[in-house]
Formats: C-alpha cells, sequence, structure tokens
C-alpha cells in the first residue's frame, strides 16, 4: 500500500523533475556605503533537461524580497476643518521591498491557483506575509500600503524584465533603490509551464552597512550616549572652527 | 552625487544638502536668527523622516549657536546669570518636550503637531513682526511718537524670587525668566528649533531687557538648551545623523557668511520686513498644507524600534 503511493507520488513528479531550474546571482554580498546610490543585481540561470523540450512556452519568473518590517498605514480625516491622522491599522510583518520580473505577462504564463499556492504576484505575496488583516473594514488600508510602495518603488513588477535565449538561459536584471534597508534578501527563481509551477530554487542576498556606515549606525544604537555626545562635539567643533576661520579672513 | 543617510536611511544629493544647509545659513547670518525653522520643515520635503529631522535640527542649531555666542562673548553682550535662570527652564521645558514628542510619535500626530505649532508660532510672530517693523518705518518719517508700553512689565516686578541682573540692569523675579525658558525648551525639542525667534521677542518686551545683550544671552541659552535636546533625541531616539547634520553645517557656515556681508549692505528696517514676509510665508505653506484635501490620504510608518 504505502510502495504503491510512493510509487504514484514519484510518478506525478516525475514529468515536473523532467526540466530543472539551475541559478546564479551576480553577487550574493551588498554593501551599503556612504556613496551608497542604489545598487544593480543580475539573476541568471539555465533550465536543465533530463528530457526533450515539452511543447508549450516556457515561463520563467524571478522574484527578490526584502526583509520583513512592520508597518502602521495611517489614515487622515478632515477634523474641525483640518486633515489629521485618525485611524491606523498596524501590520506586523511585510516585506519592505519586493520585484518580480517576468519572461511574459504574468497573467499569461502564471494562473491564479498557481500564484495563490507559490504567492508570486505582489498583491499576493504581501498579502499572504502580512496574514489575516485583523479588522473588517482593513481592506482600503492594505491597497494603500500596495499602492505608496509601489509609488516609492518598493514594489515593482517588470513583465518581460527576464530575458529568456533558446528557452534555456535567463537572465533578469534588478535595480535596488538608493534608501535600501539592510537585511537579508531572498532571491525566487520560478520554471512555469501552463501556469504551473515545474521547478523553482532560491538564494540568499546579504544587504550590509559597511564601513563608516556601519560604525556611525552601530555605534546610535549600541552607545546612544557616546554617539550623542559625539554629534554635539562634531557640532561644537564647527561652530568654533568656522568662527575662528572667518575671523582670520576678515582680520588678514 | 549620492549620499547615503546612515540614520535616516534615505540617499540624498549631497549638494542639495551643502545647498540647504547654506540657505538657512545665509538666513540666519542674514537676520540673526538660528534658522531652524527653515530647516526642519525643509528637511521633510525632501523626504528625511520627521524624527530623525527634529533631532537633526537641534544639532544643527548648536554649531550654528556656537559660533555666535563666542563672538557675543567677546563683546561682553551675555548676561551669565540670567542666561543660567533661562537654562534651567529651558532644561526641564526640553526633557518634558521629549516626553510630548514621543508620545505623539506613538499617537501618529507628531506631523501635525509640529505643523501647528508652526503655524502657530510662526503665523504670530511673523505679523507682530511684520506689523512691528512697518510701524518703525512710519516712525522713521514722523519722529517723536511714543512706544506703547508693556502691561506684564509690572507684573515681573510684583512677583516673589527677585535677583539682580548686572548686564541687564534688571532687578527681577526669577519666575518670568524661568518659564520663558522652560516654553523655549518644550518648543525645542518638539520642533527642532532653537527658539531665537520667540526667546528674543520675549526678553525684550516681557523681561524688559536691553537689547544689546537680548542676542548674546538668547543664543547663550540655546545652545544649552539644544545640546541637551541632541542629547535626549540620541538616547531616547536614536535618531540623531551625524552625517546629516555635518553636512548642513558645512552649507550653514559658508551661507551665514555670505548672508552677513548682505545684511551690512540693506536697511534695519527693511530685513526686518523681509524675516517677517520669509516666516508668514512658511506659515502659510504649513497651514495650507492643514487646511486642503491631501492628495494621499493614507501614509506608513515602518521600524519596530520607535
Amino acid at each position: 500500500m504505502i510502495l504503491r503511493a510512493l510509487l504514484l507520488l514519484l510518478l506525478l513528479t516525475l514529468p515536473a523533475r523532467a526540466e530543472r531550474v539551475v541559478a546564479g546571482i551576480s553577487a550574493d554580498n551588498i554593501g551599503i556605503t556612504t556613496a551608497f546610490d542604489g545598487s544593480s543585481i543580475l539573476i541568471f540561470g539555465a533550465v536543465k533537461r533530463a528530457a526533450p523540450e515539452p511543447d508549450g512556452p516556457l515561463g520563467v519568473i524571478v522574484t527578490l524580497e526584502g526583509p520583513p518590517q512592520k508597518v502602521t498605514v495611517r489614515r487622515k480625516t478632515r477634523e474641525m476643518g483640518i486633515w489629521v491622522n485618525s485611524d491606523k491599522m498596524v501590520i506586523d510583518s511585510v516585506p519592505s521591498f519586493y520585484a518580480v520580473a517576468s519572461s511574459a505577462p504574468l497573467d499569461r504564463i502564471l494562473a491564479p491557483e498557481t500564484d495563490a499556492k507559490e504567492r508570486i504576484s505582489v498583491p499576493v505575496a504581501v498579502e499572504a506575509y502580512a496574514g489575516p488583516l485583523g479588522r473588517s473594514d482593513g481592506r482600503p488600508f492594505a491597497e494603500a500600503l500596495l499602492r505608496l510602495r509601489a509609488g516609492s518603488g518598493a514594489y515593482t513588477v517588470s513583465e518581460r524584465a527576464v530575458t529568456l535565449a533558446a528557452d534555456t538561459l535567463f537572465r533578469a536584471d534588478f535595480d535596488l533603490p538608493a534608501n535600501l534597508i539592510e537585511g537579508d534578501y531572498t532571491a525566487r527563481m520560478y520554471l512555469l509551464r501552463e501556469g504551473r509551477v515545474i521547478d523553482q530554487t532560491w538564494a540568499p542576498i546579504k544587504v550590509r552597512r559597511i564601513g563608516l556606515e556601519r560604525f556611525t549606525y552601530v555605534l546610535s544604537r549600541e552607545q546612544p550616549l557616546a554617539y550623542g555626545l559625539l554629534s554635539l562635539g562634531l557640532a561644537i567643533f564647527a561652530g568654533w572652527a568656522a568662527a575662528a576661520a572667518f575671523r582670520l579672513i576678515r582680520n588678514s | 552625487m549620492q549620499i547615503y543617510l546612515p540614520i535616516a536611511e534615505v540617499s540624498v544629493n549631497l549638494f542639495l544638502l551643502l545647498g540647504l544647509g547654506g540657505l538657512v545659513g545665509l538666513l540666519s547670518g542674514l537676520f540673526g536668527v538660528g534658522g531652524g525653522f527653515i530647516i526642519t520643515p525643509l528637511l521633510f520635503f525632501i523626504g528625511i523622516p520627521p524624527t530623525v529631522a527634529v533631532a537633526t535640527g537641534a544639532n544643527q542649531v548648536v554649531a550654528s549657536s556656537v559660533s555666535g555666542v563666542l563672538a557675543q562673548f567677546r563683546r561682553k553682550a551675555v548676561d551669565v546669570p540670567m542666561g543660567m535662570v533661562l537654562q534651567a527652564g529651558g532644561i526641564l521645558g526640553s526633557g518634558l518636550g521629549i516626553l510630548v514628542f514621543n508620545w505623539l510619535t506613538r499617537l501618529g500626530q507628531v506631523d501635525l503637531a509640529v505643523q501647528l505649532a508652526y503655524v502657530v508660532f510662526l503665523g504670530g510672530i511673523g505679523a507682530m513682526m511684520l506689523q512691528e517693523s512697518i510701524r518703525a518705518l512710519r516712525r522713521a518719517n514722523r519722529p517723536g511718537a511714543v512706544r506703547p508700553r508693556d502691561q506684564s512689565r509690572k507684573l515681573v516686578h510684583r512677583l516673589p524670587f527677585k535677583m539682580r541682573f548686572r548686564t541687564s540692569g534688571l532687578y527681577i523675579s526669577v519666575i518670568p525668566p524661568f518659564v520663558i525658558g522652560m516654553a523655549v525648551g518644550v518648543l525645542a525639542a518638539v520642533m527642532g528649533v532653537g527658539g531665537g525667534f520667540i526667546m528674543v521677542p520675549a526678553m525684550i518686551y516681557l523681561l524688559g531687557m536691553p537689547t544689546k545683550v537680548v542676542i548674546g544671552t538668547s543664543l547663550f541659552q540655546i545652545l544649552i538648551v539644544s545640546a541637551f535636546t541632541t542629547l535626549l533625541h540620541a538616547i531616547t531616539n536614536q535618531s540623531v545623523d551625524v552625517m546629516l547634520a555635518l553636512l548642513l553645517i558645512v552649507g550653514g557656515v559658508v551661507g551665514a557668511q555670505i548672508g552677513t556681508r548682505l545684511g551690512a549692505k540693506l536697511k534695519a528696517e527693511q530685513l526686518r520686513i523681509l524675516l517677517a514676509l520669509l516666516v508668514l510665508a512658511v506659515a502659510l505653506k504649513l497651514g495650507l498644507d492643514l487646511v486642503l484635501p491631501p492628495s494621499e490620504l493614507y501614509s506608513l510608518q515602518t521600524g519596530a524600534s520607535r
């Protein structure tokens, strides 16, 4: 009985194993330095086949997800003639960054039920992350989150940004914004046929502040008093130096 | 050339920041104000988070008041005992202000509170200054007019705990300066400003201090209060961005010198009218933002640390 079930499982998974994705990333470490003004990252890969290529178009989707954050969405209403934040919804965990690139328009290569299961497209992925909204009238807040994040470039969809050569090699270029936050990012690659995922893989990308950025940030969090005194010292020195320098200029 | 700010977590153009600092320095050299009331809204505008803008604004005020107060000390135009009394009030007020600020941040109303404070104070002071300087211009044409006396000066003489302030030539109760210092401390913490634009008129009109020691004493008190505010923000919010502050300071130092030269070529009354109009314009802009329907009703606040 168990043997038959296993055999059946093997048979079911066998066609999916006929094509596999092998992938690479141009950099698995991104350092945020003082001069950081965004970065681009190249995710590339190949399709490995054990059998001749099946009929029908091959689809490739590559996603890049940033570390989760707690977000408070606030809504303004008019109170006594002025616009004030009067209502809010706290979402405990949503990706700080989420980019989707695909080899063709998503609705052509990704079936809705696959999307629901694998959580690939932006709204599905973000809402799956956030979990249940916790209030019945939370929908406008969730939509506002998606809209604001899309507007700021944190959530992006670039259909046809994955270039596919001879149905075997693919590459996707992602532009990372200048206001990137540090943390562990994940790149995921999906191979699709007829709207279903036939293979997938993922790779981590670490984004870290380095050098002076790291020093300043760590100091401000771990030694706030020392950091505050340092800021003050620099300001006092700059003020004194300015006064002294200009007195010299005026006297000469 | 972009620069990534470690605490604000945004990347901003280096020259934009130097330019902003320069603009504020220009104003401070031209009008003798700290410029905090301009820089904080401008930082909001270029996308610096409000908590970082307010805390870093306070740090920038430290630098500009140091260079000012040194020059005033050399001229012996600082009333140190008066400064100390204002200070004591200021430190209490700044602690209170930080509590208020953190409470408002949790409520999500910090932007509103800061904007309202700007509209009320800038609007009020701008209107008063404009009225006063127009009257002064008229008076220059019509000599012999009497300046109206302020009623509150009588109250200053009736309160207990009197103290002698030699440099100012005053013998008054310590309560009014203490209260004024406290009010400015609260404002400094909540608005990220030095409060000179409130302190100076209060010292002249409420305490009756001679004008020549007012600027120095005000700068002296602002220096300590904004230093204390910076430190408290750094400890409680971790929101002072030292990189941002340095760039603003460097721009500000250069701007202040240009402003001082430019100011020497203009008449005092004209300068005051210009400053009044500038202050009113900022108040009007912020006021309109509160009243007009915003283009986006929703806003996001991230980070679990705050």
